[in-house]
């Protein structure tokens, strides 16, 4: 137990926005940028853009999800981290479970914080945005576990893998963006219990999937 | 120190489709310690993997008890951080009391990131992590690269102490290590 929260403090200290320097900031600055620049391409009317935003945000909110994905293991494995952690008995299991808990906590929160201002610039309010937050809330946690297992699986690749990590976590993101942020036209919540549904599996899959990974190229 | 042994039996390591060796057996218990001596390439580190638990072998087996301490080239030290604060997260993970420190000679670089260290430092920081682990086995990999002839001194004395405490250190390196109880495999004579 004292292991795992010496990890989870480690990760924190590495991924959290504002650590290592601006690295980490960049996903929530992204997040914000896009926002910013979306009523400017899309033009000022009102409708369309409250239509509209709440879709975005959620792009906008996968986007920060992928940003950071070639941090999260290939460091350690270079350096020889995983292999420390494998003789003193720690699983891959829990190394990537605390890491996913520490990936989550480093832009799921800051995202919805985000969507705030984020809302308040493509012009949702009320009831839509607490449609959107709720699902922030029910889908990021999904996409974390998403990001996890995807750099878990390209982390032994050589070049180009951080590359390859993006594009393969789009088509995985996109039953969670459906419900997510199809929630925000039907209004149901329906919608987000849906995106709870697909986010409990994912994080439930995650560290083993990660796990095995990890292992495997190890041993490789 | 608690009870310990190591034994291989009949293993052999494969590297994408080349055979590096084949029918290597060891065995060694309290108080023991073993140089695996050979060319660059030949497999020592594979070896090491090996025995660590780290790979599997093409085939035979490694039956180990009491746990395993490695140190190979890569410190497993976060780059970015100071030493001090790189080695506080082993020894949360570790438990237990800094060892080492002083006599390492790290007390004056604790505040420095260990992106700044030279290779010798890194060394040396490695060996204070692999102390704080106070793991029976030691598997050493090229312990000696890098370290100045002072330096060197000390890690022969860190490993004859280990020795005499009960534990076993297992060497790979092509350099001489001053030893007297050790004893060489020679990795040449298995090769397949």
């Amino acid at each position: 137990m004292s292991a795992a929260l010496a990890l989870l403090r480690r990760d924190l200290g590495r991924l959290l926005p504002g650590a290592q320097g601006g690295g980490t900031l960049l996903p929530l600055l992204f997040f914000l940028a896009v926002a910013m620049l979306y009523p400017f391409a899309i033009g000022p009317n009102p409708t369309l853009l409250a239509g509209t935003g709440g879709g975005v945000i959620w792009v906008a909110a996968l986007l920060a999800a992928i940003l950071p994905l070639d941090r999260l293991f290939a460091p350690d494995l270079e350096a020889g981290m995983f292999d420390q952690w494998a003789l003193r008995g720690l699983s891959e299991e829990l190394v990537v479970a605390v890491r996913l808990i520490a990936h989550w906590l480093s832009f799921g929160p800051f995202v919805m914080l985000a969507a705030l201002p984020a809302s308040a610039l493509v012009g949702i309010e009320g009831e839509t945005l607490r449609v959107v937050e709720l699902g922030l809330l029910a889908g990021t946690p999904g996409l974390a576990a998403i990001g996890i297992i995807i750099a878990a699986v390209t982390v032994g690749l050589r070049g180009g893998g951080a590359a390859l990590a993006g594009l393969l976590v789009i088509p995985l993101a996109v039953p969670l963006l459906i419900f997510g942020a199809g929630a925000l036209s039907t209004g149901g919540e329906g919608g987000l219990a849906l995106t709870a549904a697909i986010s409990l599996v994912l994080v439930a899959m995650a560290p083993f999937a990660g796990g095995a990974a990890i292992r495997a190229s190890r041993e490789g | 120190m608690e009870e310990c042994h190591i034994r291989a039996t009949n293993v052999a390591c494969r590297r994408g489709d080349r055979l590096l060796f084949a029918g290597l057996s060891l065995a060694l218990g309290p108080g023991e310690a073993l140089q695996l001596a050979g060319a660059n390439g030949i497999g020592k580190s594979s070896l090491m993997r090996i025995l660590a638990g780290l790979a599997r072998p093409y085939s035979g087996e490694v039956e180990r008890q009491g746990t395993l301490a490695l140190l190979d080239e890569r410190p497993a030290l976060d780059e970015h951080q100071p030493l001090g604060r790189a080695l506080g997260f082993w020894r949360r993970i570790d438990g237990g009391e800094a060892v080492g420190i002083e006599r390492l000679g790290l007390e004056p670089l604790l505040d420095v990131p260990v992106r700044y260290l030279s290779t010798g430092q890194r060394k040396r920081a490695a060996l204070a992590r692999l102390l704080g682990q106070r793991a029976p086995i030691w598997l050493l990999d090229e312990p000696l690269n890098g370290l100045d002839t002072h330096a060197v001194a000390l890690v022969e004395e860190l490993v004859a102490e280990h020795l005499s405490a009960g534990g076993i250190a297992i060497i790979a390196s092509h350099q001489t290590f001053a030893l007297p109880t050790l004893t060489r495999l020679a990795l040449a004579e298995h090769v397949a």
